[in-house]
């Protein structure tokens, strides 16, 4: 059974590009036409979108799989909570570091996870997401991840000179390292890569039998995308500027893989709809009937199965 | 050498819980060849069920009757009004819908009876079976009914035809509609024995680790990695895999002074990843070989 449809359709560019400069400039304009609470969360909605846009390079593109990229945001957030703990390292370099580190990690589990296909990569990163909290309680990795208790970091403020609060200055960090990162995955897979990507996830055979090394795509694959979730998880580690393990249980995995799903697998774009859908569902759930949330939560996912098999972003691509 | 054979011991407790739930998961990747990983929360919500039939009066054995009843209408239920839309769809889309069915299980279970823990009876008791053999009345009763579970699906599988359906059902659902076999109806059949099995492990599991709406969850990815060691396709497998999970935690654990008694999932994620790098299959799995 195939893991997913995998969806071609081009809009006119034209129209992509009126598209995308109106949501560049609302995405300029949000910080300032909200308070500070919302422009907190605005930033969280995109820090999740990058971390979607990580998989859905993976899911979307190489056909592979993930139930627990939120492992990868962890560690994301981890190495550059590590650096920032005393305040003189820059941040952006600490994110950075830690965009290179998920991206060995997605190596390493690249490699084990090329012999898994469908169901067992599901259960594999399945527990792997379950026991990441636990991994980051273990005490031999104390001295480096604060134990139970986390690690506190500071809150990056405006440089001298820029008239921002420091929710409005993040918002503006964490919108251009979803740009940059957003120019890089179309370039990436609108290349030689990411034809190749689209090859392996739908035939594997044929693409090696056009001389794509198969093995090399998909480990790379992984690598990528873990990269880009972690650089997520360090932005988030900004924004909050506190992480502490049980941040990171299985439901951050499962909010990244249903913002994918909703949001449209293998629609870039996509990614935003489902963070916004990940981030404000729950509570607008809660508000509908407190205590029920999760039902509400579980039944709307349902619906949109349902009705939008191929998420939000499929029903503008038919 | 007298406590490495209690910590043993200690490891099969474990491991008939985990080979419960474990039997449980094999059964649904029988029936419809996905992991549901929902099932743990439909076998608490059918604890509370129980809990709540207990309380009000009702004897444990009826009780348990009532409870698989349910249960397996529950299942069948689900197959045939949740599950059904979504029989062709890609395993993306099946994957979402167990995680919704999680979550709205879980979430019922804490509005309806409250997150607080419960204590849950036994009807086995929990003296010891044997003087100085470390396994209680209720873990060896727990032992028995895996087995007899086991036996009976065995059976099922081996000897019926609608175990026969079942197995074509899965490997061919195409062919079996053709020669008259009611997939839809076979699958939720599947669905209904495995919210039945997945009850009765619940019910086994609620007196040891107490009755909550998480209680499942940990136990949950145990029971998977049973299930991979022993192999998916393998009820036989998998209850000795659940096993082989319940001895090696409690080794490790004890044996590796990393690893504090708290922090044991490690252990389960890491028995999965090198059991499926070494033996795909499980240990007792078949390899399905697909013709190109």
């Amino acid at each position: 059974m195939a893991l997913t449809d995998t969806i071609h359709t081009q809009a006119p560019p034209t129209l992509k590009a009126i598209i995308g400069g109106l949501i560049a400039v609302a995405a300029i304009a949000v910080p300032f036409l909200l308070d500070g609470f919302q422009v907190f969360q605005a930033t969280q909605v995109l820090v999740l979108a990058i971390a979607i846009m990580g998989l859905n390079l993976l899911t979307g593109f190489s056909g592979q799989f993930s139930l627990g990229h939120g492992a990868f945001f962890a560690a994301g957030a981890y190495v550059t909570a590590f650096f920032l703990t005393d305040g003189s390292f820059p941040y952006v370099g600490a994110v950075l570091i830690g965009g290179v580190v998920c991206f060995i990690l997605g190596l390493a589990f690249g490699f084990p996870a090329l012999k898994l296909d469908g169901i067992y990569l599901a259960l594999a990163t399945f527990s792997l997401a379950v026991a990441m909290p636990q991994i980051l309680k273990l005490s031999i990795l104390t001295e480096w991840t604060g134990g139970v208790g986390g690690l506190v970091l500071m809150k990056p403020e405006a440089p001298q000179g820029i008239p921002l609060d420091a929710d409005q200055w993040l918002y503006f960090v964490v919108l251009a390292f979803a740009a940059v990162l957003y120019c890089l995955v179309t370039g990436l897979i609108s290349g030689r890569t990411g034809r190749a990507f689209l090859a392996v996830k739908d035939n594997p055979l044929a693409a090696e039998a056009m001389g794509i090394r198969v093995t090399n795509v998909k480990v790379l694959a992984f690598g990528y995308s873990a990269m880009i979730t972690g650089v997520a998880g360090g932005l988030s580690a900004l924004v909050t500027a506190y992480v502490a393990p049980d941040s990171f249980t299985l439901f951050l995995s499962v909010n990244i893989l249903v913002g994918l799903v909703v949001g449209g697998v293998g629609f870039i774009p996509g990614a935003i709809i489902g963070a916004i859908f990940v981030h404000f569902m729950p509570t607008a759930a809660d508000s509908v009937y407190q205590g029920l949330q999760g039902v509400i939560y579980g039944i709307v996912l349902i619906a949109i199965m349902l009705l939008a098999p191929k998420g939000i972003g499929g029903l503008f691509r038919r | 050498m007298e406590f490495f054979f209690s910590q043993v011991l200690s490891g099969i407790a474990s491991g008939t819980i985990y080979a419960c739930l474990a039997l449980a998961v094999v059964m649904i990747y029988q029936a419809i060849h996905h992991l549901n990983f929902a099932q743990g929360e439909l076998a608490v919500f059918s604890t509370y069920l129980a809990w709540q039939m207990l309380e009000a009066g009702l004897p444990y054995w009826i009780v348990l009757l009532l409870v698989v009843l349910l249960s397996f209408g529950l299942g069948w239920f689900l197959q045939m009004v949740v599950m059904r839309p979504f029989q062709n769809a890609p395993m993306l889309s099946n994957i979402v819908v167990f995680i919704a069915l999680f979550t709205i299980f879980n979430s019922l279970t804490g509005f309806i009876w409250g997150h607080d823990i419960k204590t849950f009876p036994s009807p086995f008791g929990f003296g010891p079976l044997v003087e100085n053999l470390g396994i209680s009345r209720h873990q060896a009763a727990m032992m028995a009914i895996s087995a007899i579970i086991l036996t009976i699906l065995w059976a099922f599988f081996r000897f019926t035809r609608i175990g026969l359906a079942m197995r074509g059902a899965v490997s061919n659902p195409v062919s079996s509609g053709l020669v008259g076999v009611n997939v839809m109806a076979i699958t939720a059949l599947g669905w209904g024995m495995a919210s039945a099995i997945g009850a009765v492990s619940g019910l086994l599991v609620a007196p040891v680790v107490f009755l909550e709406p998480n209680m499942m969850l940990s136990i949950l990815i145990y029971a998977f990695a049973g299930a991979v060691v022993g192999g998916l396709t393998s009820p036989g497998g998998a209850v000795l895999g659940g096993f082989i999970v319940g001895i090696v935690e409690s080794l490790v654990s004890t044996y590796v002074p990393v690893i504090g008694a708290e922090l044991k999932l490690p252990i389960a994620l890491t028995l999965i990843i090198v059991v499926l790098l070494f033996q795909p299959a499980g240990l007792f799995g078949r390899r399905d070989i697909q013709r190109v």
